[in-house]
């Protein structure tokens, strides 16, 4: 009758995962399209991105129309939808790879020499050779004053955000618009603010002053996305802390922030990466200096944005080799803090 | 035999007597070998239904047993899960709806599913909640406003929302919100529908009016039906399926006619759990 005689389990499958073999041919369509594409390009008249567009288009849609023949209209249609979205994201990633692929390409020339990370230029000018002095000034400098704008900013913005979403207090509007047109300053305005405040003020630059400048242009984003993140938890979950008798600073602090933990982590992510390539605010505030100095308030510190500036004004091969190399390096390094960023905010479970 | 409706009736048991059946009768769905896992999880092991075409399963077993996960393998919605895997296949029309061929798309929309969780698009008024899956899947309708009131009155909607239309979807209360989910099911009309504990969040008279609705469109359409609710199990069904997990992994105990199932079940665990006397 029942539950006598078990089959023998069988072994868990997914049907519904796409396997190489099934993407096989339209991955052959797509190599064998661009291919033929080239060979066109390279043996008529046509030229350029363009002229091999002109080719790759008809050939790929022509392809996906054979291919999906016996699968009737709908899977035809969506089959060219498929492919022609797959095309522009391709065209569209094409500047970013290019980009990446030139500053990874001019910089590691002097990025290679271990003294560009290990030493600074306190010796050496910015026209030696590349086997001499190096941007750990720089380095240093980027990672102290991202630091103290992230560390005045991060709490501050979430609270602000928190205040505005969940406390909802009487000046939350006047406070999103403030926060609203703090986003629209220019980045100079917020390096001269701090110059005729911190600067003229302690009478020296510094570090500090340089960080104070970043966490003015990180303030908004921060607030901004944290704000958008906590609007997205449920009415639901807010009640259910509610009912449960936690009063709100309780259901706000282990309910509502731990549910878009992610989130949040994300809202700062963006805020350094809007802050971490910014020359202009530097200026006026930490200016530059050849050493390296771990003081936030012991004079001028020097930056990654700053010296890259300095370098290429001097404008010989090897300041010029410098400056991508200094590009390369502030990419790793903002890379790095991403890395680790996501690593400590976890998985997220979707 | 024959039950209420007229159906000739057999036992449907096994595949081997369910295969007997599907001679006589025509399968609305069968589902064959399947098995479920969450991970490493085993959920399901081995179920074999058929369910025979315009007419009402009912799903019952105590909380925990993989109704829900049965359910939704029926219509491809176990494969959202991340780390979810399966076993068995499900018949449609004689394919398998998890032949790699097929596009799950195309199944959702001829296997409909109402949830236990009333689920309106909260940004679209009532009206457009209606039509919502007519639009989303640009299917062809003859008159809108039409099919709006149809499928409301079907669901038993229509006398409490036909003079706010317009209002958005959260606004309802949450019962009224369920039939406004029924009317957008009904709506594309599915073959075969798939109900998870519609009625839990329902008030007695919704849920009959619910349950006039499921019999007035058991004649066209298969319905599948998970309920905790007994008498209404034995009131909608005309077939049942009981499912068991205790400790192991969840799995079909006994299925067949309503009327035999609630009188004279094979199974003792059937006949306590029906009974009340446990689960
Ligand atoms: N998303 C999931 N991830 C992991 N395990 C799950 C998931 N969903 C269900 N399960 C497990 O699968 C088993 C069956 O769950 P299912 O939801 O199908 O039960 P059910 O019979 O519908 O119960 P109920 O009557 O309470 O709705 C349970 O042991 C459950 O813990
Ligand atoms: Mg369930």
């Amino acid at each position: 009758m029942s539950d006598t005689a078990l089959a023998p389990t069988p072994a868990p499958i997914r049907p519904w995962k796409v396997t190489p073999r099934m993407v096989a041919p339209q991955l052959g369509l797509a190599f064998g399209g661009a291919v033929a594409a080239m060979a066109v390009v390279l043996a008529t008249g046509l030229a350029g991105f363009d002229g091999w567009l002109v080719v790759f288009v008809p050939i790929s849609i022509i392809g996906t129309l054979l291919l999906s023949r016996s699968k009737g209209a709908v899977a035809s249609v969506d089959a060219i939808v498929g492919n022609g979205i797959v095309t522009v994201a391709g065209i569209s990633f094409y500047p970013i790879v290019s980009l990446l692929w030139t500053v990874i390409s001019q910089g590691l020339d002097a990025l290679l020499n271990w003294n560009f990370v290990s030493s600074d230029m306190r010796i050496s000018g910015p026209d030696d050779e590349l086997n001499m002095g190096g941007a750990l000034h720089a380095l240093v400098g980027t990672l102290m004053m991202v630091s103290i704008a992230a560390v005045i900013t991060l709490p501050l913005g979430v609270l602000t955000a928190v205040y505005v979403t969940e406390v909802r207090g009487k000046l939350r509007t006047l406070v999103r618009f403030i926060i609203q047109s703090m986003s629209g300053v220019p980045s100079i305005v917020a390096g001269l603010f701090i110059y005729s405040t911190v600067v003229m003020g302690m009478n020296k630059f510094s570090g500090l002053a340089g960080g104070l400048a970043l966490a003015i242009l990180m303030l908004p984003t921060v607030a901004r996305t944290a704000e958008e993140v906590l609007k997205l938890v449920p009415d639901d979950l807010r009640s259910a802390s509610y009912a449960l008798g936690a009063p709100q600073w309780r259901t706000t602090l282990f309910v509502v922030l731990p549910t878009v933990r992610s989130g949040i982590v994300t809202s700062g992510i963006l805020g350094v990466a809007r802050i971490a390539g910014e020359t202009a605010p530097l200026l006026l505030t930490a200016s530059y200096f050849t050493a390296t100095t771990f003081s936030p308030t012991e004079g001028p510190v020097a930056s990654l944005p700053m010296f890259t500036f300095g370098l290429l004004q001097s404008g010989t091969e090897y300041s010029f080799a410098r400056a991508w190399a200094c590009s390369l390096l502030l990419l790793l390094a903002v890379f790095v803090l991403f890395t680790i960023a996501r690593a400590l905010s976890g998985r997220d479970k979707r | 035999m024959t039950d209420v409706k007229g159906h000739e009736v057999t036992k449907m048991v096994e595949t081997q007597e369910a295969v007997a059946v599907s001679s006589r009768q025509k399968a609305g769905l069968e589902a064959r070998g399947i098995h479920a896992w969450f991970d490493k999880h085993h959920a399901l092991e081995d179920v074999n239904l058929f369910f025979p075409e315009n007419t009402v399963t009912g799903l019952i077993g105590p909380s925990g047993c993989g109704k829900s996960t049965f359910l939704r393998i029926l219509n491809r919605m176990h494969e959202f899960i991340p780390k979810a895997a399966m076993a068995g296949e499900v018949l449609l029309h004689d394919g398998d709806i998890y032949d790699p061929s097929v596009n799950p798309a195309e199944i959702r929309l001829k296997i409909g599913m109402v949830f236990q969780k009333p689920n309106p698009f909260p940004a679209m008024t009532i009206a457009e909640n209606v039509v919502a899956g007519v639009k989303l899947a640009k299917l062809k309708v003859a008159s809108r406003d039409e099919v709006i009131e149809e499928c409301l009155t079907r669901a038993g909607l229509w006398k409490e929302v036909k003079d706010r239309l317009g209002a958005k979807g959260g606004s309802l209360s949450g019962g009224q919100q369920q039939r406004l989910c029924i009317a957008r099911a009904l709506a594309v009309n599915p073959e075969v529908l798939l109900m998870d504990e519609p009625c839990s969040a329902l008030d007695p008279g919704s849920t009959l009016r619910i349950e006039e609705t499921i019999g007035e469109l058991s004649k066209t359409m298969t319905i599948i039906i998970v309920t905790h609710n007994m008498q209404q199990a034995a009131r909608v069904s005309d077939y049942c399926a009981f499912f068991l997990a205790d400790g192991g992994p969840g799995h079909l105990v006994e299925s067949g006619l309503t009327s035999q199932m609630f009188t004279t079940p094979t199974d003792k665990r059937t006949e306590d759990y029906v009974q009340g006397r446990f689960g």
